[in-house]
């Protein structure tokens, strides 16, 4: 056991680490909410609300967008709160240097996070509040990590209980496919940051054909035609195009995670944590891509674009913990001799026979 | 007295061209069926304060297109195309934006650069004012407006077609503000007509937009009596 995977056994801290990485979770959905509802302009102050200090807002303004906004400040100041606490936490009873100062990165990240929301809000930047989409998911992508960190489930793992490595194929395969998820939530964000709706009303055809015309004519008789009550911005032929360039990556991302599944079983064997992860992580990618397809069918509704958001959030924090975990057994040697060799383009991996 | 006389030149040339100023008048249709409007019942019913203001009435729809049983288009600002430095809006009394029964009512209007829009509150809840103009030197505002609040007024400096005004609070209310820099302009009444007053002799290219249907030119002269231009859109 080396400094790197020596674990605090501190269960109290893992649970609250894990209740940190869970309101993070929900305040995603309700900054999902704010943004499917059009209300992230709702509160034009900050950090006070209509005038009231955050936390006096009397409940007669609780109503409309303005529910969803404040609803949004007050769990982010929970979570700022629960973070600074976790960072604190860390620093005082965990004993490798590298988690104390994953702590000190959530608070100064969070903190960020809550200046990052205001300024979208005082400043009126629409661009800001798609940044502040992106480091919400990178942020809970952190706390997640955290919760693994502070777990028996890291310490066991790290231990060398059970001795197999992960090919440096399979993990680079999985790291590609993490880091395609991020760019995809990224254009996600994009797309949702210029108010425009559905910028093609169905799927999966694109305006009745695999690939839209996106011709001027074209896009005129679209706006045309709209009748979108939230979608007030006008579509454009750019942003019909980096809506089937979701499409795409999308379906990309669907064959690559299935890919990684697959040599998962192959390489690690189906009782193997990290395969089994790899299942589940597929299974996320399905309901993902259906979820996509139901935002299109519903124009947008706001819970089912909303719960396309949180799906994504966790698409990706799958694939990165997965990561994570598979390289922490980079440095484990095999001790056991291998009951099965795989080779293949992918490298090969070793496995024990009772992984298989 | 040769100094008085440029001054007397320019006067008088400048009652004759009020004098023999006329209105470019016309009426303005719509061609084709428009897609059907959207029931903005979920929308409200989804808000306490605004059902409340709906009991027992019919719910109000968007108003994309809002046409006559004759075609007769309304909503379509026209405006003489290209006509600047002639604005008289910090002398001109200010326009009315109101917010009542969430809607904004008129939901399409045109002022003047310089010309003061006084936006009310008559509702008897809290609304937020936001415009986004995208042209330089217009600024964007979000303000909240508290029922029974005082009127919030805002003015343009420079011309913009469209200015999306909206409530975040209830996100289907939208209205849209169209900026000139001159007073020769005018909004398609529910008849489809429109007047544009006292335009001096000339020569100008006459511009009719919609939001959704477009926008389309005619040049025309003017002289000493009205002229009278339509337009016909066609549903795209």
């Amino acid at each position: 056991m080396n400094a790197k995977t020596q674990n605090t056994n501190n269960p109290w801290l893992h649970r609250f680490a894990v209740l940190t990485a869970i309101i993070t979770f929900l305040l995603l959905g309700v900054g999902g909410l704010v943004t499917s509802h059009g209300a992230g302009m709702s509160v034009p102050d900050w950090p006070t609300s209509y005038g009231y200090t955050m936390f006096a807002l009397p409940f007669k303004f609780w109503k409309g967008g303005a529910l969803f906004e404040h609803s949004h400040r007050l769990l982010a100041s929970g979570a700022g709160f629960l973070t600074t606490i976790l960072a604190v936490w860390l620093w005082l009873k965990d004993s490798r240097r590298w988690v104390k100062w994953l702590g000190v990165i959530a608070f100064l990240l969070v903190v960020a996070q809550g200046v990052l929301g205001g300024l979208r809000v005082t400043l009126k930047m629409d661009n800001l509040g798609v940044i502040h989409g992106v480091v919400a998911q990178s942020f809970f992508i952190l706390v997640c990590a955290i919760a693994l960190f502070t777990g028996r489930f890291w310490g066991k793992w790290s231990a060398g209980e059970k001795m197999f490595c992960v090919t440096r194929g399979l993990r680079t395969l999985v790291q590609a496919t993490t880091v395609l998820i991020f760019c995809q939530l990224v254009l996600g964000a994009t797309m949702r940051g210029q108010h425009a709706g559905v910028a093609i009303p169905d799927f999966p055809t694109a305006y009745g054909k695999i690939w839209p015309d996106a011709s001027p004519d074209a896009v005129a008789h679209y706006n045309a035609q709209r009748m979108d009550v939230n979608g007030e911005n006008p579509i454009t032929a750019f942003q019909i195009e980096l809506q089937m360039f979701h499409r795409i990556v999308a379906l990309t991302i669907g064959i690559l995670v299935a890919f990684c599944a697959w040599l998962s079983w192959k390489q690690l064997g189906g009782g193997n944590p990290l395969t089994k992860l790899a299942w589940s992580w597929l299974a996320l990618i399905v309901l993902q891509i259906g979820l996509g397809a139901w935002t299109i069918w519903s124009n947008k509704a706001a819970d089912v674009a909303t719960l396309h958001v949180l799906v994504g959030a966790l698409s990706l924090v799958t694939g990165a913990l997965w990561c994570i975990i598979a390289f922490g057994r980079r440095e484990v040697e095999t001790k056991i001799a291998p009951a099965k060799t795989i080779s293949g383009a992918f490298g090969t991996s070793t496995a024990m026979a009772a992984n298989k | 007295m040769k100094s008085i006389l440029p001054i007397l030149a320019f006067g008088i040339f400048g009652a004759w061209q009020t004098a023999c100023a006329a209105d470019i008048v016309g009426l303005i249709t719509l061609k084709g069926t428009p897609p059907a409007e959207t029931d903005l019942g979920s929308y409200i019913n989804g808000n306490a304060d605004c059902a409340a203001m709906y009991q027992g009435q019919k719910m109000p729809t968007t108003h994309f297109y809002v046409v006559g049983p004759n075609g007769e288009f309304a909503d379509v600002v026209v405006s003489l195309k290209g006509v600047t430095g002639k604005s008289a809006g910090a002398s001109s009394p200010p326009v009315v934006l109101d917010q009542k029964n969430c809607v904004y009512t008129p939901g399409i209007l045109a002022i003047q650069t310089g010309q003061k829009l006084i936006v009310k509150n008559s509702d008897d809840c809290v609304h937020n004012v936001h415009s986004a103009p995208t042209v330089a030197g217009n600024e964007e505002h979000n303000d909240v407006q508290m029922a029974g609040g005082p009127d919030l007024t805002y003015m343009f400096p420079k011309a913009e077609m469209f200015v999306k005004f909206e409530c975040n609070v209830h996100p289907w209310m939208k209205a849209w503000v169209s900026v000139f820099d001159s007073p020769y302009f005018s909004v398609s009444d529910k008849d489809g007509k429109f007047v544009i007053k006292n335009v001096p002799p000339g020569k100008y290219t006459v511009e009719a937009n919609h939001r959704k249907a477009g926008a389309q030119t005619q040049d025309v002269e003017v002289a000493d009596k009205d002229v009278t231009v339509n337009f016909t859109f066609v549903v795209k």
